[in-house]
């Protein structure tokens, strides 16, 4: 699945290093990353903890502020596509505001956008029917299940209208069977919605399945070991995670793993 | 209907109980002295029942019997007129009216303070230890003096009474409201980040909701010590009115009874006010969608 037609790059990164200071030392949790991501692609980011691929999607999205080398998000800082609303951020956790409806919830950065009640209204109703929680708006957070909460948070970034969606395993705490279903919607409104999709997960079934793309990288310093584009089917059932193709793809991407924790 | 009267009025009513079974053996306890003195001076014969009965007796008992005090109340507020200088329901409303003043400023000045706080590092550093020095001077040394400097400026009654009370209860509003304007989680900070909100919709929208839990914690201390601040304050006026009038003038005549029922009223009328900040509360709870 590649949606060259439109060629455009949505981010792209040149010799990118971020440090932290910590009272330990240095931690080197992006080194030297050179990565190219076009429109309409699904990426994911695939590491052990401490690879930096949370990192570099909070550099993407102008929460972390890089040491060195060059980032841009639609030829932009990530600081003017901020402020240009370029993404929508879906985090670990649902982080819902508990004290607002579903409905409030999502409707949330509509209000800081400024837009009227009424597209605020439109949009909140198409949102919430693309993650499948028709009649669930006048709940509060707390009486929905776990899965549903992230369903939440994903219609409140996809409100939000931006070309660019972040998710920094946003599964990540739901079991199995949630998650399945979750990642088939997730594929299903990407193709719905042609967005380009960044997702940090730690599972690599999750990861094949969904991507076009997929970035391995490895902690200490934290870099890209292997960039696998996937030639999978657009049409992906769930078992075709049984499939030798999957298998082989889940095979590259465990060996980029391994080669990763080789050099401890 | 059953289950909470088992829940919840049985154990009060349990604890009532016992607090009256020591009441009631303080009372022939500590005017049990007097008594037998009382008897040897006169040569009386007296049993054990006698004494019992005579130490509930007293005018002025060192520690008045629980019916005692009881009685009191009820000729002092059943039977006068409000209007009346001897109606404890008059004192209680000016000792009310002043806490309830001193209540509204406090919290509002507590909340203006966090407010600075939060949103101005310069105003952490140099306001909150002066703060906290502020409750460290005991009440009852300046009391005295913040009437006597007002009442020199022209300002009496009323506003002087309220001004303790908000000395005192703007402290708890401040120190929990800072708490709270700090409380959200630092993803949904990075959340409201990623919207590019102003400072003025990330307070309005996240730090002043996280806040309101810390809030009314905060004010049911604050209402308690604004009635506390009130009776102090009236007791460097001449005990002219109110419940800390009552007090001082007792103790000046060596009227236990009525001290103890100026007592009694205070506590109630504390209670009263933190079960009102309690209902409160719970119903701006509810309209948060905080469950039952």
């Amino acid at each position: 699945m590649t949606k060259s037609s439109s060629s455009s790059t949505v981010i792209k990164a040149e010799k990118l290093n971020l440090d932290f200071e910590t009272n330990d030392g240095v931690v080197h949790a992006l080194r030297d990353l050179d990565l190219e991501i076009e429109a309409g692609e699904f990426v994911s980011f695939i590491g052990p903890s401490g690879c930096g691929k949370t990192t570099f999607l909070r550099v993407i999205a102008d929460l972390e502020t890089p040491t060195a080398g060059s980032i841009a998000v639609n030829g932009q800082t990530p600081d003017q596509a901020r402020l240009a609303r370029a993404y929508g951020y879906v985090f670990q956790a649902p982080a819902l505001l508990s004290w607002r409806t579903i409905n409030r919830n999502i409707s949330l950065p509509l209000e800081i956008m400024g837009l009227s009640r009424a597209e605020q209204q439109e949009r909140v109703e198409r949102t919430i029917n693309l993650v499948g929680l028709d009649g669930f708006g006048g709940k509060f957070p707390w009486q929905l299940s776990g899965g549903m909460q992230q369903r939440a948070s994903i219609a409140r970034a996809l409100a939000f209208d931006a070309d660019l969606m972040l998710m920094d395993e946003p599964f990540g705490a739901l079991d199995e069977i949630v998650r399945d279903h979750l990642n088939e919607q997730v594929l299903q409104l990407w193709k719905k919605t042609g967005k380009t999709i960044c997702f940090v997960t730690h599972s690599i079934p999750e990861a094949v399945y969904l991507s076009t793309k997929i970035v391995v990288m490895s902690p200490r310093p934290g870099r890209i070991t292997d960039v696998i584009t996937s030639d999978l089917p657009d049409d992906r059932p769930l078992d075709i995670r049984e499939t030798p193709k999957f298998l082989e793809i889940a095979q590259r991407v465990r060996e980029g793993l391994r080669e990763g924790h080789a050099d401890e | 209907m059953t289950e909470t009267l088992k829940q919840k009025v049985l154990p009060v009513l349990t604890i009532v109980a016992a607090i009256g079974v020591i009441w009631y053996g303080f009372t022939v306890y500590l005017n049990a002295p007097w008594q037998i003195d009382q008897y040897e001076k006169s040569a009386t014969e007296w049993s054990m029942n006698d004494l019992v009965r005579d130490t509930m007796a007293h005018d002025r008992p060192v520690l008045p019997a629980p019916h005692q005090v009881v009685v009191e109340i009820w000729k002092t507020t059943v039977q006068k007129k409000i209007t009346s200088k001897r109606s404890l329901i008059y004192h209680s409303w000016i000792t009310l009216s002043s806490t309830l003043l001193g209540f509204v400023m406090g919290t509002f000045t507590g909340m203006m303070l966090a407010i600075f706080i939060v949103e101005n590092r310069a105003m952490d550093k140099s306001l909150m230890p002066w703060i906290i020095t502020s409750q460290t001077v005991p009440i009852l040394a300046i009391a005295p003096m913040i009437i006597v400097v007002l009442n020199a400026v022209g300002l009496s009654g009323l506003l002087p009474k309220a001004l303790i009370s908000t000395y005192l209860s703007f402290f708890p509003i401040a120190v929990g409201m800072v708490k709270g304007l700090r409380s959200p989680d630092p993803m949904l900070i990075d959340l409201m980040r990623t919207y590019n909100t102003s400072r003025w919709q990330l307070f309005f929208a996240l730090r002043l909701p996280s806040s309101v839990p810390y809030l009314f914690t905060s004010m049911k201390i604050a209402i308690a010590i604004s009635l506390v601040g009130a009776i102090v304050g009236e007791l460097p006026t001449g005990a002219v009115a109110g419940l800390g009038a009552r007090l001082l003038s007792g103790s000046y005549y060596g009227q236990t009874i009525q001290i103890w029922s100026a007592l009694l009223t205070a506590a109630t009328l504390a209670a009263l006010l933190v079960i009102a900040v309690n209902i409160a509360a719970q119903i701006t709870q509810r309209m948060m969608g905080v469950p039952k």
